[in-house]
């Protein structure tokens, strides 16, 4: 097996008298994709934000890179290279796309005075944006003028040239056409191939968890219920999986029906 | 993969479309919002030439610069602290407010030079209070700065006693600080100038700028980069009451006189609107100094035009105010075009 990235020992949180997480065990490899699935309110949000260092774990153990770790700020997070691509993006819409691209990470050519080096940003986001296959008309033009799908792949390209080791993508196909989504996976699959970074997709659509993930993970109230390499399963079975949750718990609401 | 054919160029005001060091202020000129107001501003100068023949004359055009200057220094200020997304009310207290500090200073054994830096230091600390009671407390800044407004008022009517002052100081102070010069004031229209460039390079070509437009933009996404959202608009809130303490304290120069009832709210109107007919959103995220510059010399155009022309002060206003929603309306009307027809 590859190395380790990123992986969890038992986490659990609870927000007062509500458990959000119980004993939750992940692991993410170098340059693995793994697809985290579940219902709403099943915990994925909590798990996400504990890996961004929003929350923190009531009990277990985050191991960044085979160290025990704990992430004390959401940029203490980003600093080690765990980083969050956030559902609005956190791009700027009156602002064209080679500097979004280096948003808070600007390149200077005075730094006394902080004077932009445009030319520089300009050259160095569309070779990237190149190298990403990310398709759009140039980097001149502001975000407000890019479809979903171009600003989410630029959100992601961002956060790799920042040196991401391991990426959260939140609903990354979220509201996307089909052509959109097309796009964003195929990013995705590029970043497998050109650069060693981990990442967790969020998602609720099926389809593309299978396209794109090496493996998913199934979270179910709060628990981890399932952990297989996507080649080893399929969605009937995962489905087959939730519907069963779902009988379980309406039996629970229901026992005579049983 | 090869890039695909140039799309019609969209318009991109903050940016040139190749970083070009000296096209920046000519290109920015051409290609956006600045364009119409500047079409504008030349028409109202041809109607009011044909009508009063009097308004190109040197005495005039002496007069017009006076209240462009002034009203453009304050109007970078509120341009940038517009673009963060809030606004300053009490800008044209803190014009008043900064002649007496001054002045104050002096009486009391500062020389001169450094009694204009603690006037200025004044304004700052204004900026620096609604700033801090903005962000830190979370008031919205259109509440917080109504009430340094009425407070900076009482505060300059109390040290001046309500009676005006007339500041006593080397004629060279005088000269750079806005005294005129052969009848006209050059001073103070080469401040204005230098302080509109200085802040359009600030908007378009610095990290500062950039954060300030990246804050009223995306609040969220700018804290969520690490941007950090409470420095800029601090920051930007100290910029415009300096700014508005700067005019003051030019104006004192220019009259040679502080009058605790000068600027006020009136002042701080007009700066916005010049801000605004400049292109500047009052929503944030978007503006141009340049604009409000442009904005500043129509409003003055307009109102000097009109007085020329024998159209008494109260009409004025009516006029005044038409004309403010006339252009807001050609302006959205354009930029709705601008983003039918340019790009996707």
């Amino acid at each position: 097996m590859s190395e380790e990235a990123l992986r969890t020992e038992s986490i659990s949180k609870s927000f007062g008298r509500v458990t959000a997480l119980r004993d939750v065990s992940i692991r993410l490899n170098k340059g693995e994709v793994l697809g985290l699935l579940g219902d709403n309110g099943a915990g994925k949000s909590t798990l996400m934000k504990i890996l961004t260092g929003f929350h923190k774990p009531t009990t277990g153990k985050i191991f960044f890179e085979g160290q025990e770790i704990e992430l004390k700020s959401v940029s203490h997070a980003r600093s080690l290279g765990i980083e969050p691509v956030y559902q609005d993006l956190a791009l700027i819409n009156e602002v064209n796309v080679y500097r979004n691209m280096f948003l808070q990470k600007e390149l200077l050519r005075n730094k006394f005075f902080q004077i932009l080096d445009d030319r520089e940003m300009r050259r160095l986001a569309q070779e990237h944006l190149k190298q990403m296959r990310v398709n759009i008309p140039s980097v001149d033009v502001e975000i407000s003028k890019l479809s979903g799908g171009q600003r989410q792949a630029i959100a992601v390209a961002r956060s790799v040239y920042a040196n991401a080791k391991v990426l959260l993508l939140d609903e990354p196909t979220a509201a996307m056409g089909v052509k959109e989504s097309a796009m964003i996976l195929d990013v995705i699959r590029r970043l497998k191939e050109t650069a060693n970074v981990a990442v967790i997709i969020v998602a609720h659509n099926y389809a593309h968890v299978f396209d794109v993930c090496d493996r998913v993970n199934l979270l179910q109230n709060g628990k981890i219920t399932f952990d297989r390499a996507t080649k080893e399963t399929s969605i009937d079975e995962l489905l087959n999986l939730v519907l069963h949750e779902m009988r379980e718990a309406r039996e629970q609401i229901h026992p005579t029906h049983g | 993969m090869p890039t695909e054919p140039p799309k019609s160029a969209p318009e991109s005001q903050a940016t040139p479309k190749r970083p070009n060091r000296l096209g920046v202020l000519g290109r920015s000129l051409l290609h956006s919002r600045e364009a119409s107001i500047l079409i504008a501003g030349i028409l109202l100068v041809i109607y009011f030439q044909s009508t009063a023949p009097a308004f190109l004359s040197w005495s005039n055009i002496a007069n017009l610069v006076v209240f462009a200057a002034t009203i453009a220094i304050i109007a970078a200020g509120e341009v940038m602290v517009i673009i963060t997304g809030e606004f300053d009310l009490s800008v044209g207290m803190v014009y008043a407010l900064a002649p007496f500090v001054m002045y104050d200073a002096h009486a009391a054994g500062v020389p001169y030079v450094l009694a204009i830096v603690l006037g200025l230091a004044a304004g700052a600390v204004v900026g620096l209070i609604n700033g801090l009671i903005t962000v830190r407390l979370g008031i919205p800044s259109f509440i917080t700065t109504l009430g340094t407004l009425f407070m900076i008022n009482g505060f300059t009517l109390t040290i001046s006693g309500g009676f005006p002052v007339q500041p006593e100081a080397d004629p060279l102070i005088f000269a750079i600080f806005g005294g005129p010069l052969g009848g006209f004031p050059v001073s103070q229209f080469l401040w204005a100038i230098a302080i509109t460039a200085l802040f359009q390079f600030i908007l378009v070509k610095t990290r500062w700028g950039l954060h300030t437009v990246a804050t009223g933009g995306n609040l969220l996404g700018a804290a969520e980069v690490g941007i950090k959202i409470a420095r800029i608009k601090i920051g930007n809130f100290m910029i415009c009451s300096l700014l508005g303490a700067f005019a003051g304290i030019l104006d004192c120069f220019r009259i040679s006189s502080a009058d605790p009832l000068a600027g006020g709210t009136d002042y701080m109107f007009r700066a916005t609107a010049s801000a605004v007919i400049g292109g500047t959103l009052l929503t944030g995220g978007s503006g141009t100094v340049i604009g409000a510059f442009l904005g500043a010399v129509v409003l003055g155009i307009l109102s000097d035009g009109f007085t020329l022309s024998g159209v008494s002060a109260y009409t004025f206003d009516m006029i005044l105010g038409g004309a403010i929603l006339v252009t807001m309306i050609i302006n959205v009307r354009l930029s709705k075009l601008r983003a039918a027809g340019g790009g996707k």
